[in-house]
Parts: C-alpha cells; structure tokens; sequence
C-alpha cells in the first residue's frame, strides 16, 4: 500500500497508514526525498500513530529517510510512535538518535513552526 | 502442539503474513498489547533474519504451555549457510550481513526462552517462547 504524501504549507505529511512491507516503506522514503526539493519544503512529518510494530529495517529505514532529508535542507519529525513500540524498540536497542519525534501530529507541526521560526 | 500455523517465509510480505498470524494467537492467549507488539517485533526479525541469511525458510507460530503457565512458540527454521560461532553472533553488535548488529541478542531481551541450533551448511533453528504475564 502506498503511503500518500501531503503538501501543508511549507510542510510535508506523510501519513502510514497500516503495515507497510519493506518495498512500501523505500518507495516512501524516495518519493520524500524527492518530493522535498519539487515542493520546496522546509520539513517533513511522518506520522506512524497506526504502525504496531517498527523493526530493526523500519528505524533504519526512517533513521536515513531524515538524514537524507536533511541534506535536502529540511527538517524530519517522527510522530505518533505508540507506547508498545516505544517499549520494543527502546527493549530491541533501537534508536533514532538525532531525529525530532513528537506525540502526535499537532505536536510535529508546532515543532517544525518552531524550529522555523527560530531561523528566521 | 495443536492449532500450529506455519507460514513460509520467501519474500518480505511473508514476514507481515507471519506477524498478524503471532498477533492474533497471541491475542486468543490473552496477551497485553504491549506484548503483542513484542510479538510481532520478534517475529519480524527473526523473520528477516531467514530472508536475509537463508533467502528462504519456514516459521512455526503456536500455543505452549508449561504447568499452569500459557504462551506463545514461536520457531524459526532455515536451511542457510549455519552460524559459524553462535556465541559471537549473540554479542550486541556483532552481525555479518545487512542488519542493524542487534538482530538475535536484540530479540534475545525480548524473550523468556530462546534457543538457538545452528549447522554449518544445513542450516539454523531459532525457537522462541513468551509466556502470557499471570495476575495474582
């Protein structure tokens, strides 16, 4: 299932919306990293409140999604990480070190609002 | 063990097909949604595992028991190349393919019993057990 990406503003949201399977997942993570130089945003949210389990290919996954991002010149924030998988992943040793999370959308705009305007 | 599923694994949607199948045993256990999502966990990268080093391998997913004790079999068997040193694939950080270096030692935390065999050139059995958290 394809991960539809929409253009907020200067803003990016992609939205999981169930499982994805490793091929889903890389093709978001390319579609993303293009998108943000056709759209010329300033940040990406990627809202993964419905995935039930991120594993070790996942968090990679996401891990050089907002690297890759940031190369393009815009910011990533994870959000909506439930409880559960923050407890497996942290338990599994996985991390996302460096990477802006927020509890829910809401949250991941007011950061990259923020964050904005604190360059401005 | 009755009401065992078996799911093959040979591509990377198999792993999502063996993970709903944990899911839902785990949920006829009775299991607490956090450990359900350590289900699952588990069985993704075991799963990975398979596809990564063995291209394609089987999992068992079941009920166990032990006494009074109830919970989830999880096995994972592959005709792959074998681990050369068990001891040293279970080290934190240790990994010789693509992964993240915390595959088995990672799931191992996971778990209450994990057993692993493995063969030089017949392959690996990973065998995982969880058991349902009692109330008293």
């Amino acid at each position: 299932m394809e991960v539809p990406i929409l253009k907020q503003g200067d803003y990016l949201i992609a939205t999981i919306q169930a499982a994805l399977t490793d091929a889903d997942l890389l093709k978001l993570h390319y579609a993303l990293v293009e998108k943000v130089g056709k759209q010329r945003s300033k940040g990406v949210i990627i809202d993964v409140t419905a995935l039930d389990v991120l594993d070790s290919f996942a968090t990679r996954t996401l891990r050089s999604l907002a690297h890759m991002v940031r190369l393009r010149g815009a910011t990533t924030v994870i959000c909506g990480i439930q409880p559960e998988v923050a407890f497996t992943m942290v338990q599994l040793g996985l991390t996302l070190e460096g990477i802006s999370t927020a509890l829910d959308l809401e949250e991941g705009l007011a950061l990259l609002m923020l964050s904005k305007r604190r360059e401005v | 063990m009755a009401n065992e599923t078996f799911v093959t694994i040979a591509s990377v949607s198999d792993i999502i097909t063996a993970r709903e199948h944990g899911r839902n045993i785990g949920k006829a256990l009775g299991f607490s949604s956090t450990d359900l999502t350590i289900i699952a966990t588990i069985i993704s990268e075991v799963a990975r595992n398979i596809l990564l080093y063995a291209k394609t391998g089987e999992m068992i997913l079941g009920p166990t028991k032990n006494g009074t004790r109830e919970g989830i079999i999880i096995i994972a068997k592959d005709k792959g190349p074998g681990i050369p040193d068990i001891t040293l694939a279970m080290h934190d950080g240790y990994s010789t393919g693509k992964g993240l270096g915390l595959g088995l030692p990672g799931v191992r935390r996971l778990t209450d019993e994990f057993e692993i065999i493995s063969e030089v050139g017949k392959g690996t059995t990973v065998t995982v057990r969880k058991w349902v958290m009692q109330n008293e």
